[in-house]
């Protein structure tokens, strides 16, 4: 056995190049490429938009006049259809639009989310020139949505958001056909806008309300959840006992009623 | 008894079981229950389940006991669950998670724990629903089903003093929900509250006194119940399904040894495969999302377990505004009329046996079952029955349908609502149609046969279908079953017509006013004859 790999040890040493050697190059590869890939698209994602330059605010004043005017107005001063959007800031047209609730697709009970429209650049220009008109809450930076303290986080979430979105954030029913959404899958970033603008029925979370800290708090709490599944299996959905009770009837009962007819059915 | 021979003492079985039975006489017992018979249907191990699911959570109970904590001390929870450090909970809420994060096999034994008690509590249901669609409360096993009620309503109560300890946000809103329905009881509701809490809702002492409930008292009631039932079942012997060869003084089935106890024994253990299974998989009641109980947040979708549901839904499906104030006190109607409500509810499924036996006058005891064809109005009734549950059932997640189906709450409340009392009506009579139509239809068959699709051509020219008689054991199950008619209203010896009288025999109308008289050896003759022609 020894002598064996030995010589094919020594075979393998003899040829010009090592039998990984063409692995290792499209791993290397396909490090770069991608690697290089993330690096442009991050640098395009945030870094490179700057919503203070004029030429950005010009762009967003196109995309506003074509996408949005009919309802907020060609100076987003509001019409009957839809309200001025001066003052709103940057953070909450990168919510609205960023989770794809606007450009709103029809009049219900509230704006549904459906794919984003524009790409992210699109949607910073927009967010850029409504920032120009007046003052407002701006997009949060990457520091103030990692690193909070997970627990109190938790405890701020219970008391200041289950009420509607569900202690596992799950979501919950509002009145008139009118709903808390799922926060599975929301980006911090989102997250944070939402709290700060306070979009369609929920109420605006000010820094007085919940300090920067408390509201990276929430951010990581809600970030833990979702990178933490459950430690017992299956979820649910986290609807809590409906679907515990819905699965208990259905699985549960189902399975064991099937075993009572295969316990009984070799007799007859 | 005395084996003074002692024959065949042959091998180590042999001669230990002599010497079992020269000490305890067992082989008396053993005889008398080995040979006790057992028939066969899957629908007669429903019982099982829930006696099989009750073994299971005393396991797994006794399991748990050993590290929960039942008291509402305060502490700082320092457990490995990230989310929770640090935070002020009860002991009973630092307990329940350690015991799901910190003690090993705790989180399974939990799971199992609670699963097999929602599976406990729905096996019940669905016996107690194959008991009343067969007819088999009837007598002699009247009081076996007042005794199966009494399991079901503790079931619950186990249920409930169970999801209430861990302290966690959703048992703590659960709590809050019956101290409020407490409280909105006329004049001795605060006191019941501030007896049951002591003082002021949450106080420090529920979570004590609930599991002292949970763990001795309601366990030992539901214990001496369960024998009870099962005594009784001895006692009574099993129901079975009509059939050939079944009589009132026979039960067909195997014995209990060796065959039916094997049988038992493995389905015992496929029973706690299929909850140990569903514990290893899924999620249930997960504490450490809830948190601890702060009477401040209150969870959306926060609902009960599914048993507690329809007391829920009722108090979810009362119309607003419902307080008048008398007496220099405010009566919550919209408290009180749930819970009569499900007090009325719940009395009149208790009651309905003795119900059915005063209406129908049958002083017999029966022992074979009803197919619930055969019992149109029974059928009916236990139709509106399970429709007015389902609909109450179906309140307690109305915030989840109108989520999950894109309607507003609203909309579903004011449906529910309304379904409540028209579903069933629907239901009513839509069952007893039906039940009537399968009547017909069994009668139909006795008496023509079934249609074998085969045509004929008669000399005469005229084309007829062939029909074939049913076999002799297809027909016994069709013509062997009772007939109640509705009673006539006849003067007592005294010559006079009471007020009872009239109202039972106006309730013998309604239950057997519309019915298909079961095929008369006459008749089926006669059949037979002009068959023949």
């Amino acid at each position: 056995m020894r002598k064996n790999m030995s010589e094919s040890k020594a075979t393998r040493r003899n040829g010009r190049r090592g039998p990984l050697a063409s692995v290792a190059l499209i791993l290397i590869g396909l490090v770069a490429t991608g690697g290089a890939y993330a690096a442009l698209s991050t640098a395009s994602a945030s870094a490179s938009v700057d919503l203070s330059s004029p030429a950005v605010i010009d762009e967003g004043q196109k995309l506003f006049a074509a996408n949005c005017s009919t309802c907020h107005g060609q100076q987003a001063q509001g019409t009957a259809n839809g309200p001025s959007l001066i003052g709103v800031g940057s953070a909450a047209v990168d919510f609205q639009v960023g989770t794809g609730r606007m450009p709103m697709q029809m009049s219900g009970p509230q704006a549904e989310q459906k794919p984003v429209q524009f790409t992210d650049e699109q949607t910073k220009a927009l967010a850029a020139y409504v920032a120009s008109l007046a003052p407002g809450p701006a997009i949060p930076a990457q520091s103030e949505l990692e690193g909070g303290n997970v627990s109190n986080g938790g405890e701020l979430f219970r008391i200041n958001c289950a009420m509607c979105h569900n202690v596992a954030g799950a979501g919950g029913a509002l009145t008139e056909g009118k709903y808390a959404p799922e926060l599975k899958g929301v980006a911090a970033v989102h997250v944070y806008e939402a709290m700060l603008t306070g979009p369609q029925n929920m109420p605006v979370f000010n820094d007085l309300n919940l300090s920067p800290e408390e509201k990276k708090d929430i951010i990581s709490y809600l970030t833990y959840i979702q990178e933490n599944p459950s430690a017992g299996g299956l979820e649910l959905s986290n609807l809590g006992p409906v679907s515990e009770g819905l699965f208990l009837w259905v699985f549960g009962l189902g399975a064991i009623v099937a075993l009572t007819v295969w316990v009984t059915a070799k007799s007859n | 008894m005395s084996n003074v021979t002692a024959p065949a003492q042959s091998g180590v079985v042999g001669k230990f079981s002599n010497y079992l039975d020269e000490r305890t006489s067992i082989s008396g017992a053993v005889k008398e229950f080995g040979r006790k018979v057992f028939p066969d249907h899957w629908s007669f191990l429903l019982g099982e389940v829930a006696l099989y699911s009750f073994v299971i959570i005393l396991l797994t109970g006794s399991f748990l006991t050993f590290f929960f904590q039942a008291s509402m001390t305060p502490v700082h929870y320092e457990g490995s669950y990230v989310p929770l450090k640090g935070i002020e909970m009860s002991a009973a809420m630092a307990s329940t998670l350690d015991i799901s994060f910190d003690i090993r096999g705790g989180l399974l034994m939990r799971q199992i724990h609670h699963w097999a008690a929602l599976l406990f509590v729905a096996s019940i249901g669905l016996h107690m629903l194959r008991v009343f669609f067969t007819g088999a409360f009837r007598k002699p096993r009247e009081l076996n089903w007042s005794i199966g009620f009494v399991l079901f309503v503790l079931a619950m109560a186990e249920g409930f003093t169970g999801y209430s300890l861990p302290d966690d946000l959703l048992s703590g809103n659960g709590l809050r929900i019956i101290d409020g329905m407490v409280l909105g009881l006329p004049v001795v509701g605060t006191w019941i509250t501030f007896l049951l809490f002591g003082g002021e809702f949450p106080g420090s002492d529920i979570v004590g006194r609930l599991y002292s409930l949970h763990i001795l008292l309601l366990p030992a009631f539901v214990l001496i119940f369960i024998v009870l039932h099962l005594m009784f079942v001895i006692i009574h012997k099993h129901t079975q399904y009509p059939g050939p060869g079944k009589t009132e003084e026979n039960v067909v089935g195997f014995p209990i040894l060796p065959v039916y106890a094997a049988k038992a024994g493995g389905f015992f253990f496929l029973v706690f495969g299929v909850v140990a299974l569903i514990g290893a998989t899924v999620t249930i009641n997960p504490i450490w999302n809830y948190g601890p109980y702060d009477p401040s947040p209150v969870s959306a979708g926060t609902q009960p377990d599914w048993y507690i549901g329809f007391a829920d839904g009722a108090l979810r499906l009362v119309p607003p505004h419902l307080e008048t104030y008398w007496f220099g006190y405010t009566w919550s109607w919209n408290i009180i009329i749930p819970v009569l409500l499900l007090v009325v509810f719940l009395a009149a499924a208790f009651a309905y046996p003795f119900v059915e036996a005063w209406v129908t006058g049958d002083k017999r005891e029966h022992h074979l079952l009803d197919r619930p064809r055969n019992a149109p109005v029974r059928t009916a009734i236990g139709a509106a029955g399970v429709t007015f549950y389902a609909v109450l059932w179906a309140a307690a997640s109305s915030d989840i349908i109108a989520t999950h189906f894109k309607v507003t709450m609203e909309g579903v409340i004011n449906t529910l609502q309304i379904m409540l009392i028209v579903a069933p009506i629907i239901a009513f009579m839509t069952a007893k149609r039906i039940a009537l139509a399968l009547q017909k239809k069994d009668r139909e068959i006795l008496l023509h046969g079934f249609e074998t699709g085969r045509v004929v051509r008669l000399p005469g020219g005229e084309y007829t279908e062939v029909h074939q008689q049913l076999d002799a054991y297809d027909r016994w199950q069709l013509v062997s079953y009772n007939d109640n008619a509705p009673i006539m209203l006849r003067p007592n010896p005294q010559g006079k017509i009471t007020a009872g009288m009239r109202m039972r025999a106006s309730m013998s109308r309604f239950f057997f006013e519309d019915r298909i008289a079961p095929v008369s050896q006459e008749e089926y003759k006669q059949a037979l004859e002009h068959a023949h022609h």
